[in-house]
């Protein structure tokens, strides 16, 4: 199913304000679509993947919209979201794996979750055992401890469990960071299969990480503090990215293989604003080489080229 | 200025501690001044035992660990412990967990004035705390004074090295210290490195990242369950690759420009034999080329 986010605003409470942790995300992705969000730590991409699935207490829904196949999701509103929650729009949480209870065997912590979303465990228990198989496990994980299994074990059991039940949007926020590359290739292949198998309908992938999204995502959308910046077919945005920020960010990252002494990358110089008092205009301004006396509004988020969409005045 | 000769490591595991786990299985390597020696490996590997090893946060079980040609086990007593430390410190992962929420960031400082500077009067600390803040690309004004959420992971990481650098050290043992960091702070962090390593600083850089491992080191060393597969200069190592594990490590860094797929079919299936099984029959890593180890290629490191 397509899902449009537009223009969403969902800001944190704090003692000392607001945090304008999402002030003005736009994404489209389309149906059977892998789309990868990146951006530095802190730009907000967590808060769009809870901000589609359930908002804890301190996160309020300030403006914008979340279309899923056309109908409105109902993100501010707990319990009318339970009805999508897991079924149709599912999530690998940052730190999934961490956060195994590991005095439970899995297949005890599998039921429980199951049940705890309304499915019968007997029901899905061959579905289940069939889909770890397709990634690699033996039904017999299912009797093992997590401590007794690897990180990439883990996140594939993470997997399976979190697309049971063929969710249309499933979000895998970091789903792939703390592994090796060995095994980050292979739950990465596996997020793939499972939506060339239908399992998966479209597929946002947050991830620090543009080489990997390189690999897997079919669109990218870049996002910085708390908006986003561009979002293009892969190619495209690795060919030409047309944002400073993009450029920036893919000039980060070394060619693998290639030393210090041959090229010296370069950081982008400074950090991303403080959410909790944003600078006016455009929020890239005071670290972009190309800031002139407009930059003072914000830059519209506008098609440049097809599916090419970019927010900054100096992008044709 | 480090060597590590045949370190093993053996934990107990189990019930009553009955089962072996080999962490680390006769590793051989050198860290000089001014060098960075990447160890590679997934998790499990055995990595941070060495690091941790070497920090002597854990016994070796056989084998030596040695600094400008002293047993780092065998040093007794207070004094000389503490003189090793002056000289060799330890970076972590995760920078929060070694700040204290409740103190501004100046706090990891102080814990080494008592121990190691009770002479300097507080506007020489200062002074001192200034110069490594300024030498990891800090601006003091911006961070000393500030309290840890107040400040990025890179920010504090680099605070961290540079507790390290008030005290005398030549060699940094940095244990995944860029893998919770974003894009545009690692390589700031590892420019850094870069930089101190250019100072004469030895470095032993732990990672899982092959892709950034590469990027500040001189020698690259893989790891695999504890035991050395490969091993050389890393220019040698990423160019002709000889060890099947170090292959299809590489196969599987995701690169920007290059699909898994087509990095497959560069891949090809002939690695040769393995090196260790075929030359004249010694346990270890055999010299496949200057400087070039290959470990043996089957699946459980070798015999023993
Ligand atoms: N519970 C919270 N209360 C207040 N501010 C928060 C809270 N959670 C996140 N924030 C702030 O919201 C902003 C966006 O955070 P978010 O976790 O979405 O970023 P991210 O892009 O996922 O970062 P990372 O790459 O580090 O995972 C940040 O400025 C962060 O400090
Ligand atoms: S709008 Fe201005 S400040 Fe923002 S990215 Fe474009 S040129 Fe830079
Ligand atoms: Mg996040």
């Amino acid at each position: 199913m397509t899902v449009e986010v537009s223009e969403l605003r969902v800001h944190y409470r704090t003692l000392r304000g607001s945090v304008q942790a999402l002030d003005g995300a736009s994404l489209e992705v389309g149906d059977g679509e892998v789309m990868g969000v990146v951006g530095e730590s802190g730009c907000g991409k967590s808060t769009l993947g809870k901000s589609l699935i359930r908002m804890d207490g301190r996160m309020r829904h300030v403006g914008g919209s979340v279309r899923l196949g056309g109908e409105e999701l109902p993100i501010a509103d707990d319990r009318a979201m339970q009805r999508f929650r897991y079924h149709e729009v599912s999530l690998i949480p940052q730190y999934a794996m961490s956060a195994m209870n590991p005095t439970r065997r899995i297949g005890r912590m599998i039921r429980e979750l199951l049940e705890s979303r309304g499915v019968r465990y007997a029901e899905v228990r061959r579905e289940l055992e069939r889909r770890l198989e397709l990634v690699g496990l033996g039904a017999d994980v299912l009797k093992r401890f997590p401590i007794e299994l690897s990180g990439g074990m883990k996140q594939r059991v993470v997997l399976v469990l979190s697309t049971l039940r063929d969710p249309s949007l499933l979000i895998a926020d970091e789903a792939t960071s703390a592994l090796d590359v060995a095994n980050q290739r292979a739950v990465a292949e596996a997020l793939v299969q499972f939506r060339d198998r239908g399992f998966i309908g479209s597929m946002l992938f947050i991830t620090h990480d543009l080489a990997l999204v390189a690999q897997l995502a079919d669109t990218v959308t870049v996002m910085y503090a708390g908006r986003s910046a561009e979002s293009a077919p892969t190619s495209e945005l690795l060919r030409r990215p047309r944002h400073p920020y993009t450029r920036m960010l893919l000039s980060a990252v070394p060619e693998v293989g290639t030393t210090i002494d041959e090229s010296r990358q370069e950081g982008i110089p400074g950090s991303p604003p403080a959410l909790l008092d944003p600078p006016s205009g455009c929020r890239f301004k005071d670290r972009c080489p190309l800031a002139f006396e407009q930059c003072a509004t914000r830059p519209p988020f506008i098609e440049v080229a097809s599916g090419h969409r970019v927010a900054c005045w100096k992008a044709e | 200025m480090l060597t590590l000769d045949r370190v093993s490591k053996v934990y107990r595991v189990g019930t009553f501690g009955t089962q072996p786990l080999n962490a680390v299985r006769d590793v051989s390597l050198t860290v000089p001044p001014g060098v960075v020696v990447s160890l590679i490996g997934e998790s499990g590997s055995g990595k941070s035992t060495i690091g941790r090893m070497v920090l002597r946060l854990t016994p070796v079980t056989s084998g030596a660990i040695a600094f400008d040609g002293r047993d780092v086990a065998g040093l007794s007593g207070h004094r000389a412990r503490k003189g090793y430390y002056r000289h060799v410190q330890g970076v972590f992962q995760d920078p929060f967990s070694s700040f204290n929420p409740i103190f501004p960031v100046d706090r990891v400082f102080d814990m080494l004035r008592g121990a190691y500077f009770p002479g300097l009067s507080d506007t020489e600390w200062r002074a001192s705390v200034r110069r490594g803040t300024e030498r990891v690309g800090l601006d003091p004004g911006q961070v000393l004074g500030r309290y840890p959420h107040q400040l990025s992971g890179g920010q504090l990481q680099r605070l961290l090295i540079a507790r390290a650098l008030t005290l005398d050290i030549r060699l940094l043992v940095a244990d995944e210290i860029i893998s919770m960091l974003d894009a545009s702070t690692r390589i700031d962090v590892l420019n850094l490195l870069g930089d101190l390593r250019a100072e004469g600083l030895g470095i032993l850089f732990v990672t899982h990242d092959l892709a950034l491992g590469t990027y500040v080191s001189d020698t690259t060393v893989i790891l695999r369950r504890g035991a050395v597969a490969e091993m050389g200069p890393t220019r040698q190592v990423y160019a002709s690759p000889r060890h099947p594990y170090t292959r299809g490590l590489l196969a599987s860094v995701p690169r920007m420009h290059r699909t898994w797929a087509d990095a497959d079919a560069e891949l090809d299936s002939a690695a040769g034999p393995c090196p260790v099984h075929s030359g004249p029959g010694t346990a270890g890593p055999v010299e496949v080329g200057p400087d070039h180890f290959v470990g043996c290629f089957s699946d459980d490191a070798c015999p023993e």
